[in-house]
């Protein structure tokens, strides 16, 4: 039985810190907003699980592309590993989105390009958990959903694109000046030092949470063959 | 022709075939047996070129797989125990729509040729669906033969035939077989085999552990020499 | 060592068979599927009309569901038109792959001496037509019920267009679908997602055409569906292979 690796320890440790140190610096240090309130405190942790949900897509694609060309199980498990994890975090941020825009915009949801295709990346990974369950062979398995997350890759930047073209209400608060986008606000020197927390914070428990169930994936594996040897 | 040298195929961590060894010349009608699980149909498939192997030589008909696979395709026919037949096309349709996937040359000469061969020329503008299972298999080595093939591969062929069917069956294969074409036939039916084959082979624990030509035995002989080489393989 | 002379041997044989691939080979292998489906097909016309029947069934659900009257229709008739031909669309694809997976027809393309892309462009031309019939059929009774002229040059492009980036990626996915033990609900869950820039170049296309935009003001939603076409084209190309083989 192999033991949890010493680094895989430590960056627990470190994980686990910084969400609290997070949090933390979201309630105590980062200011009140003036026109949000308490509310807006949400959108540290909307943007960061945000970005680490799309982060696993990026992750599952590449790991995708490497395993049609190589073949190696190991890129198997990154690819779902990655889906796995970048699902619960992109529903946390679709639901602290949606909370976040209930007193802000007097709606619960809204068909806005980044809204939207959110859902759709939510709904393709989805769709890819789905398919690897209704096939057997492991093999297949994989290079289907090697296949099915490139051609979502591809898709979901063009339906973004294509969504795009109308106008968005979504808050654009880091560059892009749309006028009537309604929410924005600047950022004060500490609630950017907030944010930027946050978005390393996630960052560092994305990278926790894919090296544990990546070896969860490994370990798995070898009951299977040790099962096999020893005909159980 | 058929040589495989060290053919290991493993799905994932289990191990289906483990240094596979196998010589066929022209001319020969290898009958190869088996129990269930054995790994014969596995075989099958990565000489068929369907599977790719996980290490070891495969050549068919001059060509090595995987890599010259699209080659060795056009040199070999196989008769499943699936049918690979629309059963919305007729047996002519089915025949033509092959034809033209093989380039077969004169196609509507050949296609009347093997008809008539399986004895299936009557029926030929009848839906497949309406067949019995023996008919179908019948077309099915229609299909198989329509390009010539060097090579042939049957994969327990008589599955689900009955008496009369399995002996016209045989009579096809014999016919086919005789001319100048290798053949390899899986099967658990010794007394199937012991009929139209040239040669033994027995597939047990991931590689062949006997092979015996038939003029070397003794028909009543076959059912042992059978089990003691199933028995044998997890020594080797 | 024995394999070389084998080879020479055959070499100079005169074979029934082409060895090398050519472009003729390519679409002759095309051309042989397409009309191995279409004259399927013919016998059997079990497609065509699930297509057709699903399709005014959806078409009729719409008229309850939605209040149609001359007004809305406007707006909403290019919505109700796609997501109709979105629903039959994958009936229609679950079934022209169901048909190869069934008997080990599937084994039976990949055995043939063709290139596997061959077979891709085959099937997708196959679905395609398919897809483009029901179509045709379904634009006159909608025009009828609902009392819209929808027979504008414009729109048939429009339907055309969309047609050809949803049967590409619908094809490759429903490969892998009909592979799956949950075949028949895991097309559309796979399906829709991802197909969705090309439904919605197509609505907005179709709904600026009925509601007598000119050419130049809907033609940026053309130019995507024209690119998105050929992207999915081309991905679904590069990957086919590996959702047959093993």
């Amino acid at each position: 039985m192999e033991a949890k690796p010493s680094l895989l320890k430590i960056l627990d440790v470190v994980a686990l810190g910084s969400l609290i140190t997070a949090t933390g610096l979201v309630f105590f240090y980062a200011p009140l907003e003036a026109v949000m309130g308490a509310v807006q405190k949400v959108f540290y942790f909307h943007v960061a699980t945000a970005w680490a949900g799309m982060l696993g897509f990026l992750v599952a694609a590449i790991a995708g592309v490497t395993y049609l060309v190589t073949t190696r199980r190991r890129w198997d498990i990154v690819g779902l590993s990655a889906v796995e994890i970048s699902v619960v975090f992109l529903f946390i941020a679709i639901v602290t989105g949606s909370i976040w825009a209930r007193p802000t915009w007097n709606s619960w949801w809204t068909w806005d390009p980044r809204l939207t295709t959110a859902t759709i990346m939510e709904l393709v990974y989805a769709a890819y958990l789905m398919l690897r369950q209704g096939i057997e062979d492991p093999e297949r398995r994989a290079r289907f959903g090697a296949v099915y997350v490139i051609v979502g890759f591809i898709s979901v930047p063009l339906t973004f694109l294509s969504i795009r073209i109308f106008r968005t209400i979504h808050p654009v608060v880091i560059g892009g000046g749309d006028p009537n986008s309604q929410g924005t606000f600047d950022m004060t020197p500490k609630m950017l030092q907030t944010f930027l927390f946050s978005l390393l914070t996630f960052s560092v428990v994305f990278g926790d949470l894919m090296w544990h169930r990546m070896r969860l994936g490994w370990l798995a594996d070898k009951v299977e063959q040790l099962k096999i040897r020893y005909h159980v | 022709m058929i040589r495989v040298r060290k053919l290991v195929k493993r799905f994932g961590p289990r191990t289906v075939l483990s240094g596979l060894n196998l010589e066929a010349e022209t001319g020969e009608f290898v009958a190869l047996l088996g129990p269930n699980g054995a790994g014969k149909t596995t075989f099958l498939r990565i000489l068929a070129s369907l599977s790719p192997p996980t290490m070891g030589e495969v050549c068919v008909a001059g060509y090595n797989l995987p890599e010259q696979a699209s080659a060795v395709r056009s040199r070999l026919g196989i008769v499943s125990h699936q049918q690979l037949l629309y059963g919305d096309l007729t047996a002519e349709e089915n025949l033509r729509f092959y034809a033209r996937m093989y380039g077969v040359r004169e196609a509507s000469q050949r296609i009347a040729e093997v008809l008539s061969l399986v004895g299936l020329t009557t029926r030929r503008r009848d839906l497949v669906r309406t067949y019995s299972r023996g008919m179908q298999q019948r077309l099915a080595i229609a299909r198989a033969i329509l390009h010539d093939p060097e090579v042939m591969l049957l994969d327990e062929p008589h599955t689900g035939l009955d008496q009369d069917a399995c002996v016209m069956l045989d009579d096809v294969l014999g016919e086919v077989a005789g001319r100048g074409r290798t053949v390899m036939m899986t099967s658990h039916d010794l007394t199937r085999a012991a009929d139209i084959a040239t040669r033994f082979d027995v597939l047990s624990h991931g590689v062949i552990t006997a092979s015996v030509r038939r003029e070397e035995i003794a028909r009543r002989d076959l059912l042992d020499f059978y089990r003691e080489a199933i028995g044998r393989g997890g020594t080797l | 060592m024995i394999c070389w002379i084998s080879i020479g041997r055959r070499l100079a044989a005169e074979g029934r068979c082409n060895m090398r691939h050519t472009l003729r080979d390519f679409f002759r292998t095309v051309f042989a599927v397409v009309a191995k489906d279409l004259t399927a097909e013919l016998h059997s016309r079990e497609l065509f009309s699930a297509m057709l029947v699903f399709s005014l069934l959806i078409i009729l659900v719409f008229n309850f569901a939605l209040e149609l009257n001359v007004r809305t229709r406007a707006e909403v008739t290019a919505g109700v038109l796609w997501v109709t031909f979105a629903f039959a669309g994958t009936l229609g694809l679950n079934r022209s792959l169901a048909m190869e997976k069934d008997r080990g027809c599937l084994d039976g393309l990949l055995l043939a001496p063709v290139e596997r892309s061959a077979i891709y462009f085959g099937k997708t031309l196959g679905n395609f037509v398919f897809m483009l019939v029901v179509e045709i059929v379904v634009l006159p009774v909608y025009s009828v019920l609902y009392n819209t002229n929808l027979f504008q040059p414009a729109l048939l492009l429009v339907i055309l267009l969309g047609s050809i980036g949803y049967i590409a990626v619908g094809t490759l996915l429903a490969t892998m679908a009909v592979q799956a033990r949950t075949r028949d609900i895991l097309l559309p869950i796979l399906l829709f997602p991802v197909v969705i820039p090309v439904l919605l170049s197509a609505v907005k296309a179709s709904s600026g055409f009925l509601q007598g935009l000119s050419f130049s003001d809907v033609r940026a939603w053309l130019n995507l569906l024209i690119a998105y076409d050929v992207i999915f084209l081309a991905v679904a190309y590069m990957v086919f292979d590996y959702v047959v083989e093993e």
